[in-house]
């Protein structure tokens, strides 16, 4: 139907997230019919980032420089470190805008199903970082899922000779949700983390 | 195929985007696996949690395939432990122990029912669930055929002051008979004979710490042999966190702040 190249660029979009085979021939056409607004422009900005793409040797961000701009930006608070499990939750909670301290991402979670281990996270300068002097706050916003909060509770254990203060995320009731459609832990988390008005 | 049943979640592996693949403890059809399409939806995120008790429909259209589920919540237990270290690593052991040694599609009724009360006593954080969860280990081991005989006595057939268990046979010993070979023998803690064994120990801690000796030596030989990765690390895990954690007065403490003021 198509050439080798079309058909390969199909394939490959195909593995993207969110994309099957059909989506991934729509987006392919869109941007064979669109070749100088849209694909050439794409394959650009793909070329140069892969080229550039670096892990931070800080806070295991994503970024093209090394440390990322978040490690280097003098305008953020550096005594608190917010422990997301993934670059997709940083990219979350700066979408946000609520948190301007600095991140440590761990790079997955402990998980006794999946055989993921303390080694296989980026642990160690973790507690490099909470022992610096100026930190004195790390956030633990994991999920609230059974591997989530087993790697909170681990990472309570290493750092608890640190000194500095350990938090977590707020657990409740969703902003627009309705008591009618929550689950029953849910609404007891929510209950029992109730706090004055 | 169809079936319906109430089940205990045992593990949950995403798939593609938004679908799962879910392991259920059900009453009727054993531990079973299927396809939950839409797992990772908002609806369903909470529900899919180990340890909780949701209402499953499984269909497929041959017995042997994977088949989808549909789950509907039914009992919520993991929010209640998620800030208890200690009560969720009982819960992701009970589970893993589970998911890694039980033949899947083999109905095991009352061990069904075992997990259900011991996974309830969890979440409530009653009194005796250590000695609950070690309780079922025991029964654990005799459902997968490996059981502990601890009537009475190996060598002379007392009921009574039973003290060890032999480490071959699997047979209780009796604190006299047992004496000589203290060393070689398993100490048999008191709360799984009831009145029939040693005297109350100093410390609650010393109990379940021949508990999880006793039922660990047994879980690896029988269940998850060295050679095959041996016992779930989350059972390791979960001994460890019991008797670190475990105060002078025997009431498990810690816990992970809830503001940064009690930190």
């Amino acid at each position: 139907m198509a050439g080798n190249d079309v058909e390969r660029l199909i394939r490959l979009l195909s593995k993207l997230p969110g994309l099957g085979p059909r989506s991934a021939r729509r987006a392919a056409l869109h941007m064979i019919q669109k070749r100088e607004t849209v694909m050439e422009p794409l394959a650009e900005a793909l070329s140069a980032t892969a080229a550039a793409v670096r892990i931070c040797t800080t806070c295991g961000n994503i970024d093209t420089s090394d440390p990322c701009a978040i490690c280097v930006d003098p305008r953020r608070d550096h005594s608190v470190i917010c422990v997301v499990e993934g670059v997709g939750d940083l990219w979350a909670l700066e979408r946000a805008n609520a948190f301007r301290g600095r991140y440590h991402v761990l790079g997955g979670v402990l998980s006794a199903l999946d055989g993921v281990t303390p080694e296989d996270l980026n642990l160690e300068s973790l507690m490099v970082r909470a022992m610096a002097a100026d930190v004195s706050e790390i956030i633990l916003a994991t999920n609230a899922t059974v591997d989530g909060q087993t790697t909170a509770h681990y990472l309570t254990d290493r750092l608890a000779d640190s000194g500095v203060s350990i938090t977590r995320l707020a657990r409740g009731l969703p902003v627009g949700g309705e008591l009618d459609y929550l689950d029953d832990g849910t609404l007891l988390t929510a209950l029992s983390s109730r706090k004055p008005i | 195929m169809e079936w319906t049943d109430d089940g205990i979640v045992l593990s949950s592996r995403r798939l593609g985007e938004g679908g799962a693949i879910v392991s259920l403890l059900t009453e009727s059809q054993g531990r079973h696996a299927g396809l939950v399409r839409g797992a990772g939806s908002k609806r369903q995120r909470g529900v899919i949690m180990l340890g909780n008790t949701v209402h499953a429909t499984w269909r497929a259209r041959l017995a042997d395939h994977l088949g989808t589920m549909r789950l509907e919540p039914a009992i919520s237990r993991t929010n209640m432990v998620l800030d208890d270290p200690v009560r969720l690593a009982a819960l992701a052991s009970a589970a893993m122990l589970l998911e890694g040694g039980l033949p899947e599609r083999e109905a095991h009724p009352v061990l069904f029912r075992a997990t259900t009360i011991l996974f309830d006593a969890i979440a409530a954080g009653t009194d005796d669930w250590v000695e609950a969860y070690f309780g079922w280990e025991v029964g654990l081991l005799s459902e997968m055929g490996f059981g502990l005989d601890l009537s009475r006595c190996a060598g002379t057939g007392a009921t009574a002051d039973l003290g060890y268990v032999s480490p071959k046979s699997a047979r209780a010993v009796s604190l006299v008979a047992g004496q000589p070979y203290a060393e070689k023998l398993l100490p048999l803690p008191r709360f799984l004979v009831g009145g029939r064994g040693r005297p109350v120990a100093n410390h609650p801690a010393t109990d379940w710490a021949d508990a999880a000796q006793l039922t660990g030596h047994f879980l690896e030989r029988q269940v998850f042999p060295r050679e095959d990765g041996g016992l779930p690390a989350a059972r390791g895990r979960f001994v460890e966190l019991l008797l670190r954690r475990t105060t002078t007065s025997g009431v498990l403490s810690d816990r992970l702040p809830d503001s940064p003021e009690d930190a």
